[in-house]
């Protein structure tokens, strides 16, 4: 045990040591958590569209008024003609042009109807679609204006009430994927490089033929960094209450139970990168590609999963960022305990107690 | 020149001689292509629903019915009461609740006006806004059919004035987001694949010690430093090429514009990311080093690109970071190129902006390999 104690010290000093990597292993998240929950929005705002207007009265000014003083939408170009409009979208200036017919006002009074063609760049489908219902709501409420003397009868009116994020604010869907991205891979990277590099400069060896069992040298090898990486988490969750203004509605004594099991699950994944990958650079592609983009992408992050077609909504279960960003959002968001995520938690051990044996059992092989 | 090519054969054999990376270089990535264009969809779509109709009425039922014919709703379940209603919300079990009140049909009747409880979970609060959307455009249209049909009143009332709107969505007109996406994560890859070889590569011979011998040799620096680049730009070059037959075969993706130009354009960007490869190899000890600031930094430009969330919609603070993001450029010249067919005049400013960002960087890189070393 002694000597147990004498190997986790030494691994101590190497990662303390080493003031780069320190700086980078702490600085790095901050950064990006900063970054990150002040930028990313997936709101629509301020989006450059032109104008084409072949009627020019006092309707379509008032329209065009009314467009540009809401927040979604920024006038940036007044175009004269049909054929200016595929070249301001090959520009890429605009992402939408609002086509008027000729006489606007005339028709509206004499037809009671006109039209406007709503002109989008749908290579971002996303967009174009928000931005045909932003200008249709617009103008469904200037019409209401128009009709105020005609009474509609039997009317249902829905009372919506938003629960968990009454504002809609998108901080809080990005800051807890954000913080699961980080303490993710992070995480991984750590453990599965810091074993290959032992192989790979020819030290493990030495490690292998101490008195120490291996399975105390990888306990060794991980321990520095489960604490390095609930120190990250700290500062992460303090970060996002702090300065996002993210609510803690339930317990934050299981928030810290959680995101540690979380963190042990990535350390553990990052061990059986390093038991199968031979050279760092190997580990490390292994971690970086083959966890960067499906953690993004099929976690939950920035994709509702709900959405997705139901092959992909399968193999999502099998990210662990998955389970752990529903955990975060439910206690910090809902303020739910433990009876209505203990599901998840039990997934995210099951897989924890399944990487570390996988590696265990490579581990061996390895050594025969 | 005799040295370069003998070095670029060392590299290149060293690449393929290394039977774990191969499949990690050219498998992984076109997998992930295939698979994960796939998942990147902001469209909200099986919506899970749930009612608690405590009125039981043919106009209670006929309104449930509305929200059962469409499309984007799923899951019907009918709560025997709020409590549980809201207690499956909290599981994650529905993500919108409609709460008829007792005596609906009764009191619609009588005051011609009601309010019904919608709940929506708008933790993802963009979501939470379609929802909403898809909520009162069911129950606009299920107004005027109670107008007509429940209570059978003829419409003798002033025409209304009505402002018609016709939407155009072009370049895609179905709205298909795989268009839109397969050329983006294709960026992604071929940026991620072509800076974490590079960037790991030369701080390796650091951290084994053969740099040093190398140092000792006559070859010179420039003709090391590119006869250790080229192959990654190579390899690169090959991935996007790939990975657009995969485009245009698998997913059908539109090939507008010209595909010299976009090659081209890539041929320029590669050389801004092996420029960066370079600069984080210099200013770093170990491969450990490198890869976090190769991930801090790819994390980085990935969710600044515009690739996932629009641009426009940032603080002007973080518009203005993301001119020096270079996978922004790439993303917007491939979208521009292949999907609108944009030529070189429209692409000339990220141009331009991507071929001095090359210059600035790679002249980093080997003032500071010179300096380091």
């Amino acid at each position: 045990m002694k000597r147990f104690i004498g190997f986790i010290k030494k691994e101590f000093y190497h990662i303390f040591r080493d003031r780069r990597s320190l700086f980078i292993l702490f600085g790095m998240p901050i950064a990006q958590i900063l970054l990150f929950g002040f930028a990313i929005t997936n709101e629509i705002n301020n989006v450059d569209i032109a104008i084409l207007d072949h009627s020019k009265d006092a309707t379509t000014k008032e329209i065009i008024n009314k467009i540009s003083a809401s927040k979604y939408f920024s006038i940036k170009q007044i175009i004269e003609k049909e054929s200016d409009i595929e070249s301001v979208f090959q520009k890429g200036h605009v992402k939408a042009v609002l086509n008027f017919e000729k006489d606007f006002s005339k028709n509206l009074i004499k037809e009671h109807k006109a039209t406007i063609q709503i002109i989008t760049d749908a290579t971002d489908p996303n967009t174009a679609n928000t931005i045909s219902n932003y200008v249709n709501a617009i103008l469904q409420h200037y019409q209401k204006d128009l009709n105020k003397d005609i009474v509609i009868v039997y009317q249902i009116v829905p009372e919506t009430r938003m629960v968990y994020n009454p504002e809609l604010k998108s901080v809080y869907m990005f800051v807890p994927g954000v913080m699961t991205i980080i303490l993710m891979l992070v995480s991984a990277m750590m453990t599965s490089i810091s074993i290959t590099r032992e192989k790979e400069l020819g030290t493990m060896e030495i490690l292998l033929v101490s008195p120490l069992k291996p399975f105390q040298v990888i306990i060794g090898k991980v321990f520095p960094y489960i604490f390095l990486s609930i120190i990250n988490a700290i500062v992460i969750v303090m970060l996002s209450i702090f300065i996002f203004k993210m609510p803690v509605q339930g317990s934050l004594f299981l928030l810290a139970l959680e995101s540690i099991l979380f963190i042990i699950s990535a350390l553990a994944l990052g061990i059986l990168i390093s038991t199968i990958a031979a050279t760092q650079q190997t580990a490390m592609m292994i971690s970086l590609m083959g966890l960067m983009l499906p953690v993004i992408l099929l976690s939950g992050f920035i994709f509702p999963i709900s959405s997705m077609p139901i092959p992909l909504q399968i193999i999502s279960n099998i990210i662990p960022a998955k389970w752990f960003i529903i955990i975060i959002k439910g206690i910090m968001l809902k303020g739910v305990g433990i009876q209505f995520i203990w599901k998840e938690t039990l997934i995210l051990l099951g897989m924890t107690v399944f990487f570390i044996a996988v590696s265990v059992k490579k581990y061996k092989i390895r050594l025969e | 020149m005799k040295t370069i090519l003998y070095i670029i054969q060392k590299e290149f054999k060293q690449i393929f001689r290394n039977k774990g990376m191969l499949p990690i270089i050219f498998v992984l990535p076109l997998l992930q292509l295939v698979i994960l264009s796939n998942a990147a969809t902001f469209e909200v779509k099986n919506i899970k629903f749930g009612y608690n109709d405590n009125d039981h009425t043919s106009t209670s039922r006929a309104l449930v019915e509305r929200f059962n014919a469409s499309t984007y709703f799923d899951v019907l379940t009918d709560f025997p009461s709020e409590a549980i209603a809201n207690s499956a919300m909290l599981k994650g079990e529905v993500d919108v609740v409609l709460e008829i009140p007792l005596y609906f049909e009764r009191d619609l009747q009588k005051e011609k006006h009601n309010t019904l409880g919608v709940t929506i979970n708008a933790i993802d609060g963009a979501a939470a806004g379609v929802m909403n959307v898809y909520v009162s455009q069911i129950i606009q249209r299920f107004n005027q059919h109670l107008k007509v049909d429940l209570f059978q009143i003829s419409d003798k009332q002033v025409q209304p004035i009505t402002i018609e709107t016709i939407p155009l969505f072009w370049y895609n007109e179905t709205l298909n987001y795989k268009t839109f996406m397969v050329p983006g994560i294709l960026v992604l890859l071929v940026t991620m694949i072509t800076l974490f070889l590079s960037g790991m590569n030369i701080v390796r011979e650091k951290e084994i010690g053969t740099l040093e011998q190398i140092n000792v040799t006559p070859i010179k620096k420039s003709q090391f430093i590119i006869g250790k680049l080229f192959p990654f730009w190579v390899l690169g070059m090959g991935l996007l090429t790939i990975g657009l037959i995969i485009a245009k075969l698998i997913f059908d993706v539109p090939m507008v514009g010209s595909l010299p130009l976009m090659y081209v354009y890539t041929s320029i960007y590669i050389l801004v990311v092996l420029g960066i490869g370079l600069f984080i190899s210099n200013f770093t000890e170990t491969q450990q080093q490198a890869m976090f600031i190769a991930w801090f930094f790819t994390v980085i430009f990935i969710l600044m690109s515009g690739l996932f969330t629009p641009i426009e919609s940032m603080p002007k603070w973080a518009q203005i970071i993301t001119e020096f993001n270079p996978i922004k450029y790439f993303v917007e010249v491939m979208r521009m190129v292949m999907l609108k067919g944009s030529g070189f005049m429209d692409i000339l400013p990220q141009l331009l902006k991507t071929l001095l960002y090359a210059l600035i960087m790679n002249g980093l890189a080997v003032w500071s390999y010179k300096k380091t070393t």
